[in-house]
This record gives structure tokens, C-alpha cells and sequence, in this order.
């Protein structure tokens, strides 16, 4: 069965309709991530399947319940890292957690949690002492402490600095090899690369691309290819690189030529991205 | 509380055990913090140092007026502890994402408010508690005779400043100055009402605006129960006009309660 599974999701506030027909499936043991602009429909996604809001349509499936009237061993299931929340500034580190896994029927240990999000060194210390990163790994710590087979993590790097962002890269991919389902936000392309198996791209509440990044690399953009003739630089953009390849060399080698400066180059993500959320604005 | 105080609970039966274990949590974050420990607590214990010194002669109602003091000073602590306290930590927590994040949790909501209104209750019982042993070491005033029907008038007026304080939560859009403005609420309230001391010298306009505010009629249950040893029954118009603020209170709680962030 799949962890999630979504189809025809809509929903609006007022006039503005954030997620205008989204449908995915995403498999136990998968990262998934949603990747898009401010505004895209990403955080309402994952709040409705949250549980958060209620959706204007569509069915929504999350590990079996619907989240608009879940059983009771839903929550149980699931841990949330919201994009932005604090604690209770005045407890420390583990009284934090050791309030959260009470909640739960069969919580993880404390100390464990506490060593895999790497706050060891300041269980004692206070919420309100933290550093950004050191709060954000905390909001992965209570998130874990349920032992939740199912995580959302809403932009869980945003505001860090490229060291914190690394380590919360780690951490993630620890949650892979626990075992568990991971649904991610972001709007940093290099993450989705790093973390996800698969991404969905949202434009404006609706999903333009979906795929592994590597599928989203090669069915995207064309093939490019640069090379210099009589010293100025040419461009061709295909789709069929092998017969453009084919029909350039061979007519450089009847002519006993070198090509100068001969590029064969795909897309990167960031580019498929790029594209994919700026052909609005283009149009 | 120590830091051991919070401990992962044994199984148990699941509302119970959670409710115990919030219950706790609860206790643990309002000493944790000294502002509330302060302001909340221990406020109107140095409201009752600090005013029984000044009243010393007089009679109200025929019973000397520390007595009085006394008792609008407890009517003070209820709203202080039970409007304005409850008031500020849940905007608090409402706008800091806490209120939001507990909901993706497996405690079920009507378990934390009950447990939060408990922890609350507790806080209030026992402030109330300090000032009755403290008036009565320190200044002579006499410990409360109709023991249950005070408790009874206690937990009346507790409910509906409880029930005030969540609609006037829920009205507030922003966690920066809500204690201002609950303040700016609470004190005058106290004032007109008579809960720094006897009102019956103001000016008739500030009586007349002192006649419409909750406490007014929750110290008047409280004087009778207090300063006269009457049952809290005795005073039907007190407990229709408080018992009517409450339910207006509770009704606006219910109506407009939110978990999310109001101010971004």
C-alpha cells in the first residue's frame, strides 16, 4: 500500500485557488520532494494531508486514513516538522522531548533521539538558548520521538547556513535508511537532488513535472551543443543529439576538420527547474 | 519543579495517563518561567503585603475593611491568574506554533485545554491559599469559615474569567503587546471593582461602570462567603450576572478558538 496518495486535490482561500488539482503517489520507505516557489501550493499539500485543512476536493490517502476524519492511531503514525513553530523557550532539550514521547503509545527512546539529531552535548540546555540550526534539529527530534512511520519536514533547511544545512542532510538521509517515508518541501533545487527518489515540481498549485531528478534532467530540456566556427561560438538546442552529433562530425571529418571547442552538455536540475517555473512569466 | 519532574509516563489508561502527564508539563513550563512565576503568582501576594499595611482602621459591611482588602485581593488573583494569565500564554502559544504543532500530536485537544485549565485552576488555588495564610499571619485577618462554599465561589469565578480570558485570547491578533493590552483590561477592572480595596467612595460614574464588570459580582459572592460565612447561594443576582459573563465568554471561546497563527 502506498504511504500517501493524493488525486484531484484542490483547494482555496477565498479567490485564490493554492492547489488547483494535484495528484501524486508516494511509496513507504520513499523520499519525496516538493519542489517550487513561494506560493506554489506547496505548504497547503502537505498541511491538508497533515491534517491541517480541510480540502474543497479530491481524494487524499494518508497511510490508509483520510486525514480530514483520521482514526485514531493516525497521529500516532506521523511526524511533523512544521515550517515554522517554536517550543516552550524556558524547558530544555530533553524535557522537550520527554513531554512529546508521553504523547505517544510507543515513543522512542529519549536519549536516542536526542544523540540522532545531535543535540547530546545540550539535552540540559534550554529551548530558548538554541541556535537556529540547534532548534530546527529539535523540531526533528520531537518529530521522531513517536517513532513515526510516515515524516513531513516543511522546508526544514530554510534560514540555515551551509554547514547546518549539510548536517540536516545527513540527518534526513538517516530517516531513509530507519526506514521511514519521507514528504519534503523546498524550494532549494540542490536539496530535492541530494534527498528525494522522486520530485514533484509545483507552478502555481499545480504539478508541472514529476519524476526522479535524473528523469526530470533527461526528459526535460533539450541537449546542448557549442562549438566555435570561423571564431564565433554556435548554440544548437535538440532533441535528437545523436543525429545533430552525427551530421556535425561527419561533416568535420570530410572536411579533415577539428571542431573547436566542442560541448556536449544536459540540462542540470536547477535549469529544468528554472524553466519549468519561469514559463509562466514568459508567456 | 525539577527537571526530573517530567518523565515518560508508564502505560496506563490512555485519557488519564495523558491528561496527568500534560498536567505536568503544564506545571513544569508556568515555574519554569520566571515572568509568569512573577507577575502571575506572586503579584498579588505583594499587592496584599503592601495594601493591608496601608488599610489599617475601618469597617465594610460591618467587618474591618482588611478583610475586605483581603478578599478583593483574592477576587484580583482569579482574574489575574485565570483571565489574564490564560489569556497571555495562549496567544503566546497560539502565535509561537506550539498550539499547532501539539495538534499534529496524538493528544487529543479537549485533553490539553482540560489539562491546561487545571494547571491554571491549581495555580489560582493555591495563590489563594498563600494570601488567606499570609493575611492571616501577617496582618490578623481570619482564615475563611465556609470553607466549601468559598471553594464552590472560587471555582465558579475561576471558570468564567477561565471562559473570558480564552475569548479575549482568541480576539488578540498578535503575541507582541497582548499583555499590555490584557493589563490595560485587568487592572482598571480590578480598581472599579473593588478589588484593591473598597469602591464604595468612587465617584458614581466610575461605580456605575464598576456595576456592569464580572468582578464586581465575583467579590460581592466572595465578601458574603468570606466576610459574612454566608452559602454562595445566598447571592442569586451575583452568580446570574458572573454566570452570564462566562457563558458570553465561553460561547466567543468556542466560536473563535484557534490553533494556528493569527499574526503572520
Amino acid at each position: 500500500m502506498p504511504a500517501i496518495e493524493v488525486s484531484g486535490l484542490r483547494k482555496a482561500y477565498g479567490n485564490l485557488e493554492a492547489v488547483r488539482g494535484v495528484d501524486f503517489m508516494i511509496e513507504e520507505g520513499e523520499v519525496f520532494g516538493l519542489l517550487g516557489p513561494n506560493g506554489a501550493g506547496k505548504t497547503t499539500t502537505v498541511e491538508i494531508l497533515e491534517g491541517y485543512r480541510r480540502r474543497d476536493a479530491g481524494d487524499v490517502r494518508v497511510l490508509g486514513h483520510d486525514p480530514q476524519r483520521p482514526g485514531p492511531d493516525f497521529r500516532q503514525r506521523i511526524g511533523v516538522v512544521l515550517q515554522q513553530s517554536d517550543l516552550w523557550p524556558n524547558l530544555t532539550v530533553r524535557e522537550t522531548h520527554a513531554i512529546f514521547a508521553g504523547y505517544y503509545e510507543a515513543p522512542r527512546n529519549v536519549d536516542a533521539v536526542i544523540a540522532l539529531v545531535g543535540l547530546a552535548e545540550k539535552q540540559d540546555a534550554r529551548v530558548k538558548t538554541l541556535s537556529g540550526g540547534q532548534k530546527r534539529r529539535l523540531d526533528l527530534g520531537i518529530a521522531l520521538i513517536g517513532d513515526p512511520d510516515l515524516v513531513f519536514l516543511d522546508e526544514p533547511t530554510t534560514g540555515f547556513d551551509p554547514q547546518a544545512r549539510r548536517a540536516a542532510w545527513e540527518m534526513i538521509r538517516s530517516l531513509r535508511s530507519l526506514g521511514k517515508t519521507v514528504l519534503l518541501t523546498t524550494h532549494y533545487l540542490d536539496e530535492a537532488e541530494q534527498l528525494a527518489d522522486r520530485v514533484a515540481v509545483l507552478r502555481e498549485g499545480q504539478i508541472v513535472r514529476i519524476g526522479t531528478p535524473a528523469e526530470l534532467t533527461t526528459t526535460d530540456l533539450q541537449t546542448e551543443i557549442r562549438y566555435r566556427e570561423n571564431g564565433e561560438e554556435v548554440l544548437v538546442r535538440t532533441d535528437e543529439p545523436t543525429r545533430v552529433l552525427a551530421e556535425l562530425t561527419s561533416a568535420a571529418v570530410a572536411r579533415g576538420e577539428e571542431i573547436e571547442g566542442l560541448q556536449v552538455r544536459r540540462p542540470s536540475l536547477e535549469e529544468v527547474y528554472l524553466a519549468l517555473t519561469a514559463e509562466e512569466s514568459a508567456e | 519543579m525539577s527537571a526530573e519532574a517530567i518523565r515518560v509516563p508508564a502505560r496506563g489508561r490512555p485519557v488519564r495517563r495523558l491528561f496527568v502527564h500534560q498536567l505536568r508539563a503544564e506545571q513544569l513550563v508556568f515555574w519554569r518561567s520566571r515572568e509568569a512565576a512573577f507577575f502571575i503568582f506572586l503579584f498579588p501576594v505583594l499587592l496584599l503585603v503592601l495594601l493591608l499595611s496601608l488599610y489599617h482602621g475601618g469597617k465594610y459591611q460591618g467587618e474591618p475593611v482588611r478583610w475586605e482588602v483581603l478578599a478583593g485581593l483574592v477576587g484580583y488573583g482569579c482574574a489575574n491568574t485565570t483571565f489574564a494569565g490564560l489569556a497571555i500564554q495562549l496567544v503566546l502559544r497560539r502565535e509561537s506554533g506550539i498550539l499547532k504543532r501539539l495538534r499534529s500530536t496524538p493528544l487529543p485537544p479537549a485533553t490539553y485545554i482540560v489539562a491546561l485549565l487545571t494547571s491554571t485552576l491549581f495555580v489560582f488555588g493555591l495563590q489563594a491559599v498563600v494570601l488567606f495564610l499570609l493575611g492571616h499571619a501577617l496582618y490578623g485577618t481570619p482564615l475563611p469559615s465556609a470553607v466549601g462554599s468559598l471553594v464552590v465561589t472560587l471555582l465558579i469565578g475561576a471558570a468564567a474569567f477561565a471562559a473570558l480570558g480564552t475569548a479575549v485570547a482568541m480576539a488578540i491578533r498578535s503575541a507582541e503587546g497582548s499583555s499590555a493590552v490584557v493589563n490595560f483590561v485587568v487592572l482598571p477592572m480590578a480598581f472599579l471593582s473593588g478589588g484593591f480595596g473598597p469602591n464604595n467612595g468612587y465617584p458614581a460614574v466610575l461605580r456605575a461602570i464598576g456595576d456592569v464588570l464580572p468582578l464586581t459580582y465575583f467579590l460581592k459572592l466572595v465578601n458574603a462567603v468570606y466576610l459574612h460565612g454566608h452559602g454562595f447561594w445566598t447571592q442569586p443576582e451575583a452568580l446570574a450576572v458572573l454566570g452570564a459573563w462566562g457563558v458570553a465568554g465561553l460561547v466567543l471561546a468556542i466560536r473563535n478558538f484557534s490553533w494556528e497563527p493569527r499574526g503572520r
